[in-house]
């Protein structure tokens, strides 16, 4: 069997593999194939039914599911061949990929790959969630798809357990389906998304309980009812049908992982330079695979200026070369959960716009990168709630041209 | 064929592995069987959660009824598996010595598996079991291998048998529970919410309501079940490349103790505990043993530290208040027992059934026909290392991505002459959201490929 060819396989039709693909395409790069899992492309956005997509795309405020099916339309015009109910079940190295379709299984040969496989939530069976296993319990995504993309509803009283934006889309979700959150419950003393948001619980009248604790879940078919402890160390049970657990998104990496990336334990997703490459020379990676987890425009954005390196590349007519090493490492420290990317090379300085970095809980205090010998290169102060994206700006920056690692920590405010 | 309202030989009480593999068993014997279930679908309790090794025996009591079952039932297994498509993933298994006593009992152990038969057991010293196993701790000090002990697919062995029941023309009954029963001298009336059954006799594979049942049957019940739970904690397949033999603590007196494992679907397993408790319906999760299960594993594989976890579960063994088999019968009753199955139910089933078959038959005058050439029929494989659906075209496409499970695998479980009850049976039969997404992608799509065809349905309400 002779593999099919592609300049840029692109596994994954989320925003940043389509804006990607889109891209490419504008680039004069001639074959694009996007690969899809799913029964079409759109990524997240399609199950949610509510704005604000797409200011960023198309300066307008769109709910999730116009914002996808813009993008997906986008991707048709500009000549992406788009294949959906492909699975990728394995890539590389030197660009070969195993696919699998209705039509079964099949090599494909690509210049070039990039993986945006995307993120998902974080499940009651990793948070180690105690209690039984009744029906009704699952993450804000899977309530998005019953009720938009199936026209369900999986309970009418949920707890909605987490407090992260994702967590408010749960929210509106269930209030335009006549479903009526019975609490909000963020295991953190603090809510996890901007205070300010947190405003719409109040006023759509869903109290929010801030550092408690789920001891059990409760029911046999169905959920009937959770058993807290609130922060006040009192315990609660909560009537209810059903749990959302929102938020806490992990990336969905088992394809990197097979494919033998190298993976960052702070982020759970590959090692990336700030070009979006991987360890493998022929394999890039962006979109919230990279980064658990950025809003749809964000990862529009850096699908893009991905797509433009890897345009650059073939357009050099270079292969793809093994030996090339990914840069200087940099090292992440106590405090902090990730820094993306985790290699900075020298060459086409500017392309990334800043360090993308979370904290473990709220930072306060100074960011301080510097080089192996100590030299501080940049500071920059930070003060934000837990969750929130801090960014650390590169601009203008000389990195000396040797292999040591930088390191980046956060120095608390005394 | 037997109509309902007809005189049944026997009713078997209870459609866990052991039911399953008794109403084979009388099945193939020629005798008439109906199956009472008190849950939507068979494999509804213990049976649900177990380590899913088949064993050897080689650490069973010598010449206990245990033993003798475990070996026929693990034979009969390896007999009949091929014509039921059913895998197996040949691992052996090492019972791992961590420390000087540790150490000085594997002797023992081996003898007790040379005289219970398993001959190919040898001792491992500390460099042998690191070079099979490079991934351990390296404080390991010496194992006992046990070659043939392996891993099967625990639910698709019990669908094969009880499949193979039916089409024998064994009737199972969901959602029925045992309401009343009377022995009429010659006769069992066995009341039921769908209505009354006579049978010749009662076989009780209640399980962890086996003493109720027999309480409920004789009057008096000659043994206790004291539940036994058993949390797991299943990794991520990524974890699966650390470790490929079976790792078995040194047993205690009361329990096999922590496993670690392979499953045959490619992830790793670790458990059970062994949490003795009045409770017997709600096998709950709890965190402080799911923290020490996921302890225990890293520190018999480092690596494991790294490791994602996919899934949680908990089940209730039903042992009793002595440690062997509870297998009896009262021949002139028609009652036969095979009770407090509380660890080794999956490998002995099989031979449980032959067992408590043969005190039956001996009871009776009159034999049933055996079945000359009993049918089979190839079950789908789920096993990650042998060939699955998703890789064979013409499939409508793929439904759960974690476990690579198509739309065309659900509908064939769905038609299928025993078509799951509730969301477990069709999880089970296919392995749909048993993955590291736990259904953020399929979940909602399922609820609506099952729409009016489970009798727990996974979210009735349509939007209005």
């Amino acid at each position: 069997m002779s593999a099919e060819t592609y300049d840029v396989a692109i596994v994954g039709g989320g925003p940043a593999g389509l804006s990607a693909a889109i891209e490419l395409k504008r680039r004069g790069v001639a074959k694009v194939a996007l690969f899809e899992r799913g029964t079409e492309v759109g990524g997240i956005p399609r199950h949610c039914g509510h704005p604000p997509f797409g200011m960023r795309e198309f300066g307008r405020i769109l709910t999730g599911k116009a914002y996808a099916r813009r993008l997906a339309g986008a991707a048709v015009a500009a000549g992406v061949t788009i294949l959906a109910k492909y699975t990728v079940v394995h890539t590389g190295p030197d660009g070969l990929l195993t696919v699998a379709s209705p039509a079964g299984i099949q090599a494909i040969q690509a210049a070039r790959i990039l993986i945006a496989t995307g993120a998902r939530e974080t499940t009651r069976a990793q948070l180690l969630v105690p209690g039984v296993r009744p029906l009704g319990v699952m993450n804000t995504a899977a309530l998005q798809a019953f009720v938009y993309q199936e026209g369900r509803i999986p309970f009418r009283r949920p707890v909605i357990v987490g407090s992260e934006l994702v967590s408010l889309s749960a929210i509106l979700t269930c209030r335009s389906h006549g479903i009526l959150p019975v609490a909000m419950v963020e295991t953190e003393h603090e809510v996890q998304a901007r205070p300010a948001f947190f405003a719409l619980p109040r006023v759509l009248g869903v109290p929010v309980l801030a550092g408690a604790q789920v001891l059990a879940i409760e029911g046999s078919p169905r959920v009937t009812s959770v058993r807290l402890r609130l922060a006040d160390g009192k315990e609660t049970v909560l009537d209810c049908d059903g749990l959302i657990f929102s938020g806490r998104f992990v990336p969905e990496a088992a394809l990197a992982e097979a494919s033998a990336l190298a993976l960052d334990l702070g982020t759970g997703g590959p090692v990336i330079d700030e070009h979006g490459r991987s360890s493998d020379p022929s394999i890039f990676a962006a979109g919230n695979m990279v980064h658990p987890i950025e809003t749809a425009g964000h990862c529009w954005d850096e699908g893009r200026r991905v797509a433009r390196v890897i345009a650059a590349e073939l357009a050099n007519g270079r292969d793809a070369e093994p030996d090339k090493t990914l840069g200087r490492r940099i090292i992440a420290g106590a405090r902090l959960k990730y820094v993306v990317p985790q290699r900075l090379t020298l060459e086409g300085r500017g392309t990334v716009p800043a360090l993308n970095i979370r904290a473990i809980g709220a930072a306060h205090g100074r960011l301080i990168l510097s080089d192996g010998s100590g030299t501080v290169l940049r500071t920059q102060s930070v003060n934000t709630a837990p969750q929130k994206p801090i960014r650390f700006s590169l601009a203008g920056l000389n990195l000396a041209v040797d292999s040591s690692d930088l390191q980046l920590r956060l120095e608390p405010r005394p | 064929m037997t109509a309902f309202g007809d005189l049944v030989d026997a009713v078997i009480i209870g459609a866990g592995v052991v039911g399953c593999a008794m109403a084979r068993r009388f099945s193939l014997e020629g005798a008439s069987v109906v199956v009472l279930e008190r849950a939507p679908d068979i494999l509804s309790g213990a049976s649900k959660a177990n380590s899913a090794i088949l064993h050897t025996g080689f650490d069973a009591p010598p010449g206990s009824t245990e033993l003798q079952c475990m070996q026929s039932g693990y034979d009969e297994y390896m007999q009949i598996r091929e014509s039921f498509n059913l895998p197996i993933l040949e691992t052996g298994a090492m019972v791992a010595a961590w420390d000087d006593s540790e150490e000085g009992r594997l002797p023992e152990l081996l003898d007790q598996a040379l005289l219970n038969g398993v001959a190919d057991a040898r001792l491992l010293g500390r460099a042998e079991v690191l070079a099979r196993e490079p991934a351990l701790g390296t404080h390991v000090r010496a194992a006992l291998l046990v070659p043939r002990e392996i891993i099967i697919d625990p639910w698709s062995a019990p669908l094969a048998y009880a499949m193979q029941a039916k089409a024998l023309g064994a009737r199972f009954q969901f959602n029925a529970r045992l309401l009343s029963a009377r022995f009429d001298g010659d006769l069992w009336h066995l009341e039921t919410p769908t209505g009354t059954l006579t049978a010749r006799s009662v076989i009780n594979s209640a399980g962890i309501q086996g003493d109720s049942v027999e309480r409920m049957l004789l009057g008096e019940a000659q043994f206790e079940i004291r539940p036994r739970k058993g949390q797991f904690v299943v990794f991520d397949k990524a974890a699966a490349r650390h470790l490929r033999t079976i790792l078995l603590p040194v047993p205690t007196a009361r329990t096999k103790g922590v496993v670690l494992t392979r499953t045959i679907f490619g992830n790793l397993l670790v458990g059970p505990t062994a949490e003795e408790q009045e409770e017997r319906e709600r096998p709950d999760v709890t965190r402080p043993e799911l923290d020490m299960l996921i302890a225990k594993a890293v520190e018999l594989v480092p690596a494991l530290a790294q490791a994602q976890v996919t899934a949680v579960y908990a089940g209730l063994r039903p042992a009793s208040e002595e440690k062997h088999y509870r297998v009896h019968c009262l021949p002139e009753k028609g009652y036969f027992c095979a009770g407090g199955i509380r660890s080794t139910g999956l490998t002995a089933a099989l031979g449980i059934a032959r067992h408590v078959h043969g005190l039956w038959a001996q009871s009776r005058t009159v034999g049933g026909e055996r079945s000359a050439a009993p049918p089979t029929f190839l079950l789908p494989n789920l096993a990650e290392h042998l060939p699955r659906d998703w890789q064979t075209p013409g499939h409508d496409g793929i439904v759960c991505h974690c476990e690579m499970v198509t739309g065309r695998e659900i509908e064939a479980a769905l038609g299928s002459p025993l078509p799951p009850g509730d969301f477990g049976g069709l999880r089970r039969r296919t392995r749909c959201a048993m993955g590291r997404c736990q259904g953020f992608n399929c979940l909602a799509r399922l609820a609506s490929l099952t729409e009016g065809r489970l009798s727990v349905p996974i979210a009735p309400e349509v939007d209005p």
